[in-house]
């Protein structure tokens, strides 16, 4: 039981992380309760439909199916992301503004609130998938008994996750309003980097991309990716154990390239307060 | 105030990243070794692979359980899911001489294998 809830618990940590910020980052916005149940619950049917063709996932493309797969969501939840940022580069202040107002609700775009729900339904796609699989796996290989008890491991597993969930935004709402869009910006702006490292290194298992393939580092013996912290700090800054020179490149060209657009594009008069976690 | 970008233009760079993914050829390593690697009872058979150093190599992964299986090894740097009676194919860049770990992530404890580049 506690291997399964182990194995469940670890797959849905990365989900339980991102649907916390997206929480926190749509605090106080009217409707975000729809737009981001809505993802949770488009990401979990989306995991059982590609657990069910996981078969046909894989063969397509020559057999590189899956990781087009994988490294193609990810390109796409980066780029909302990256769009998120933008619009709160551009929207930061009024924002600000308004959540001084008690009891008004916040107004935030509904593309953006819509990139958000997609973001976190990509993230609950991506590990529910493999939950999927691992507890279908338990529920029709096990000998009656042991199997409830696996299952109920991996429930508890799941609840755990909602844990995460809840604590990651319990403690960034308690960041005083003033900096608030500040440190989700940074945040925001490094998780996206994390998967567009994550999206190169499926395009390199693939071998689409083979260029500067060099590992930069080997710290698996200071701090595996696969541990808790690790898994934790995986999915907020994108920490690897052994991360290739062009994953380094994706890393922190994402970064380069959020910071410039929101430069860019963001409002003059809020970038120069500073509340949008444009690092300066 | 209007957004930078529109949805429709943000759905378009999606639908344009997808496509670029999509039409990348599977590049099929020239001259490649190829291995073969079977799960039974979640169990690597063999649990020892050999193939020759500085060359592609090519691991050919048949699931014969009747639960899907996760092939994952942080040295060789793949992670891939294998169906239940399902064969993937994985192409490994051209590796240094040494001892690469590989497992089932859904069954960590029971299964693990190495391969041995020489």
């Amino acid at each position: 039981m506690l291997g399964a809830l182990i194995i469940v618990f670890r797959e849905v940590i990365e989900a339980g992380l991102i649907v916390g910020i997206a929480l926190a980052v749509t605090h106080g916005v009217a409707r975000r309760g729809r737009f981001i149940g809505a993802g949770v619950a488009a990401g979990i049917v989306g995991a059982c439909v590609v657990g069910v063709f996981i078969n046909s996932i894989s063969n397509a493309f020559k057999g590189i199916g899956q990781e087009l797969f994988n490294a193609g969501i990810l390109s796409i939840a980066v780029v909302m992301l990256t769009w998120h940022n933008v619009w709160m580069a551009r929207h930061g202040r009024e924002m600000a503004a308004e959540m001084y107002k008690a009891g008004e609700a916040v107004k935030i775009g509904a593309s953006t609130l819509a990139g958000l729900a997609m973001v976190v339904a990509i993230a609950v796609l991506r590990e529910g998938s493999e939950v999927a699989l691992f507890l279908y796996g338990i529920f029709i290989a096990s000998e009656p008994g042991s199997g409830m008890n696996l299952f109920i491991g991996g429930l508890i597993g799941l609840a755990l996750g909602a844990g995460v969930t809840a604590l990651t935004y319990g403690g960034l709402v308690r960041i005083p309003s003033r900096y608030i869009f500040g440190v989700t910006g940074v945040l925001i702006a490094l998780l996206a980097a994390g998967l567009a490292a994550q999206a190169i290194g499926f395009l390199e298992q693939a071998g689409v991309i083979t260029a500067l393939p060099n590992q930069l580092w080997d710290s698996s013996g200071i701090l595996s990716d696969t541990s808790l912290i690790g898994k934790v700090l995986h999915t907020l800054i994108g920490y690897s154990d052994h991360p290739s020179a062009m994953e380094g490149l994706g890393y922190v060209a994402t970064l380069f390239t959020i910071a410039l657009l929101m430069k860019l594009f963001g409002h003059a008069g809020a970038a120069r307060q500073n509340t949008l976690g444009v690092p300066q | 105030m209007k957004p930078v970008f529109t949805r429709k233009s943000l759905w378009s760079i999606s639908v344009l990243a997808l496509c670029i993914f999509a039409s990348a050829p599977g590049l099929l390593a020239q001259g490649a070794t190829t291995v073969n690697l079977t799960l039974k009872n979640h169990r690597f058979q063999p649990a020892e692979l050999h193939a020759p150093a500085n060359k592609p190599i090519t691991i050919r992964v048949t699931n014969l359980d009747a639960t899907p299986s996760e092939f994952e090894s942080k040295t060789l740097r793949v992670e891939k899911v294998v169906a239940a009676g399902a064969t993937i194919t994985l192409q490994i860049r051209a590796l240094a001489p040494g001892r690469y770990r590989f497992f089932d992530d859904y069954h960590e404890d029971t299964t693990e294998g190495f391969l041995i580049v020489r």
